[in-house]
C-alpha cells in the first residue's frame, strides 16, 4: 500500500507542477519565448493568497481567485512592459530578459518584505482524511487535486469552445493569417499570458497549503521543474503540460519513496536531459509537416 | 472602391513597391499580373494592413486605410486569401470557418453564411469534422476562399489561388472566383498563372519589380505582343 500512498502523493505534487507548465507551454506556444519568470509569477499567486487568509481572514476559495486574478494582470503587466517591445527582436533578446524579469520580480519581493518566510496556515480548510483500501489519502491531497482537475478542465473548455480560445490557437499556429481573420494579436496574447499567470497563481496557493512553507525564492525550483514538465509533454501542446507535470511529480515521489530523496530534484533534470537526447519534441510532440 | 495612390513600401532597405497606383471599381474582377518577387504579394500585404507603407494613400470606401491595423481594414470588408492558403491546419474546417466570422456577431447572419459557402464548397461541408492539415491543396485552397467568403468582404483579395493546383481543379476555382464575384464581391486576384487570370478579368495590371509596367482591359493586355511574349507564354 505504501507505494500507491506515494502514487497519491506524486499526482497532487505533479498537478502543482502540471499548473505551472500549463503557463509555460502556452506562452511559449503563442510567442515562442520561454517565460522564466513564470515561477516567479508563481511565487506572487503564493503570498497574495497568504495575505489573503493571514490578514484579510478569507477563506481558501476566495484567496484563490483573488490570487488567480492578481497574477493574470501582473502576468499582462510583464508582457506589455517587458516582452511586447521585443516581439520583434531575436528570441535570445526575449529569453535574457525574461531571466531579467525573473531576478527583478524575486529580488523586488525581498525589497519589498524581506526575505523572511512565512507560514501559510495550514487550517484553513477543515477537511478530514480518507482512508480507501488501506491508503490514507489527506483532504488536502483531495482539494488540490480536484481543484487542479478542476481549472484544467476549464482551460480546456476556454481554449477549444470559446471565442478567445480559438483565437489563442490561431495565432498561435500562423499571426499573420490570424491577423487577416481580423484577431486582435496583441489583446490574444495579452489574455495568454493573463491565463497562464493565473494558472501560476492558483498553483502558488496551493503549493503554500500543501508545504506551508513559502518565501520569496520558492519559485525557481518548482518554475524549472515545471518547465521541465512543459519540456516532457512538448512545449506548445497543453494536453502534453498536463501530462508531463503529472509525471514528474508521480517520478519524483516513486524516487523519494526508493530512499533517494535528495535526488528528487537532479532526477527532474535527469528526465530533462533523457527527453532532449531521445525525445526532443516531448512525448506529444510530432514534427508537423505542412502543405505548400 | 479601392484607390492606391503611389505607395512606395519597404523590407529593410529593400524598395519592394516603388510608386504603386491602382484602381479598383465596384463589381469588378482585376487582376495583377507579374513574376514571383515583383511585388504582387507585398501589394496585397500592404492592403491587408500587415505591411505599413512609407509613403502615398490607401482609400478603400472614402476612408484611409493606408497604415491601420489589419482587424479594422478586415472589418471595414476587406478581406484576404493569403498566398499559400494558410488555413489553421490544427483546426477542424468548421473552426477556420468560424474564425473567418470572427469581427461579426449576428448569429443568424453567420449561419447563413456557412450555409452559403458549403454550397460554394460542398467539399468542405463533407469535410467539416476534420482538421484542415489533412484537407487536400485543391480542398485548401478552397476552405481558405471560403474562410475569406465568412467575413463578408465587399473587396476580395485572392493571392496565387491556383499555385500548386493541377490543371482541372485551377478551371473550377477560377469557375467559383466569377461566382463570388457574380454574387456582388468585388475581386483583386494576383497570379502568375496570366492565362487563366485574364479570361476571367475585367481589367489587368501589370507589375515588374516593384513598378506597375502597363494596364488596360483584360481583352488589350491579352492582345498585347509585350505581354504575351512576357507572361503568356509567347502564343
Amino acid at each position: 500500500m505504501e507505494i500507491i500512498q506515494q502514487l497519491v502523493n506524486g499526482v497532487s505534487l505533479g498537478s502543482i507542477y502540471a499548473l505551472i507548465a500549463l503557463g509555460y507551454t502556452m506562452v511559449y506556444g503563442i510567442v515562442k519565448l520561454i517565460n522564466f519568470a513564470h515561477g516567479d509569477v508563481f511565487m506572487v499567486g503564493a503570498f497574495i493568497g497568504f495575505y489573503c487568509i493571514s490578514i484579510f481572514h478569507l477563506g481558501f476559495f476566495p484567496a484563490l481567485v483573488i490570487a488567480m486574478v492578481a497574477c493574470a494582470i501582473f502576468g499582462v503587466l510583464i508582457e506589455r512592459i517587458a516582452y511586447k517591445p521585443l516581439r520583434n527582436a531575436t528570441r535570445i533578446a526575449a529569453l535574457i530578459t525574461a531571466i531579467g524579469v525573473s531576478l527583478f520580480i524575486e529580488y523586488g519581493t525581498i525589497y519589498a518584505r524581506g526575505a523572511q518566510p512565512e507560514a501559510y496556515p495550514s487550517n484553513i480548510v477543515p477537511l478530514k482524511s480518507l482512508e480507501l483500501f488501506g491508503v490514507k489519502i489527506s483532504g488536502q491531497s483531495l482539494l488540490i487535486l480536484g481543484t487542479s482537475v478542476f481549472l484544467m478542465i476549464l482551460l480546456q473548455f476556454i481554449v477549444h469552445k470559446t471565442k478567445i480560445g480559438k483565437a489563442m490557437r490561431a495565432v498561435s499556429h500562423d499571426m499573420d493569417a490570424a491577423r487577416l481573420m481580423g484577431i486582435n494579436v496583441n489583446n490574444t496574447i495579452s489574455a495568454t499570458f493573463a491565463i497562464g499567470s493565473a494558472l501560476a497563481g492558483a498553483a502558488g496557493v496551493i503549493f503554500g497549503m500543501y508545504y506551508t512553507k513559502i518565501e520569496p525564492l520558492m519559485g525557481i525550483i518548482p518554475g524549472l521543474k515545471a518547465f521541465v514538465a512543459a519540456v516532457l509533454g512538448g512545449i506548445g501542446i497543453i494536453p502534453g503540460a498536463m501530462t508531463g507535470g503529472l509525471l514528474l511529480g508521480v517520478i519524483e515521489a516513486l524516487v523519494s519513496a526508493s530512499g533517494y530523496s535528495l535526488w528528487r530534484d537532479g532526477v527532474a533534470f535527469v528526465v530533462l536531459i533523457l527527453i532532449l537526447i531521445f525525445r526532443p519534441a516531448g512525448l506529444f510532440g510530432k514534427n508537423v509537416r505542412e502543405k505548400v | 472602391m479601392l484607390k492606391i495612390n503611389d505607395i512606395n513600401v519597404y523590407y529593410g532597405n529593400i524598395h519592394a513597391l516603388k510608386g504603386v497606383s491602382l484602381d479598383i471599381n465596384q463589381g469588378e474582377i482585376v487582376t495583377l499580373i507579374g513574376a514571383n518577387g515583383a511585388g504582387k504579394s507585398t501589394l496585397l500585404k500592404t492592403i491587408s494592413g500587415l505591411l505599413k507603407p512609407k509613403n502615398g494613400e490607401i482609400v478603400f470606401e472614402d476612408e484611409h486605410i493606408a497604415g491601420k491595423v489589419p482587424q479594422l481594414i478586415v472589418k471595414r470588408g476587406l478581406g484576404q486569401v493569403p498566398e499559400g492558403r494558410r488555413v489553421f491546419s490544427n483546426m477542424s474546417v468548421e473552426e477556420n470557418l468560424e474564425l473567418g466570422a470572427y469581427l461579426r456577431k449576428d448569429k443568424k447572419g453567420i449561419r447563413e453564411d456557412f450555409e452559403k459557402v458549403y454550397q460554394l464548397f460542398p467539399r468542405l461541408l463533407e469535410r467539416r469534422k476534420q482538421l484542415s492539415g489533412t484537407l487536400s491543396g485543391g480542398e485548401q485552397q478552397m476552405l481558405a476562399m471560403g474562410r475569406a467568403l465568412m467575413g463578408q468582404p465587399r473587396l476580395l483579395l485572392l493571392d496565387e489561388p491556383s499555385m500548386g493546383l493541377a490543371p482541372l481543379l485551377v478551371k473550377q476555382i477560377f469557375n467559383i472566383i466569377e461566382e463570388i464575384n457574380k454574387t456582388g464581391t468585388t475581386i483583386l486576384l494576383v497570379e502568375q498563372n496570366a492565362n487563366m487570370a485574364l479570361s476571367i478579368a475585367d481589367r489587368a495590371y501589370v507589375i515588374e519589380t516593384g513598378k506597375i509596367v502597363a494596364s488596360g482591359s483584360a481583352e488589350e493586355l491579352s492582345a498585347s505582343d509585350q505581354i504575351r511574349n512576357a507572361y503568356l507564354g509567347g502564343h
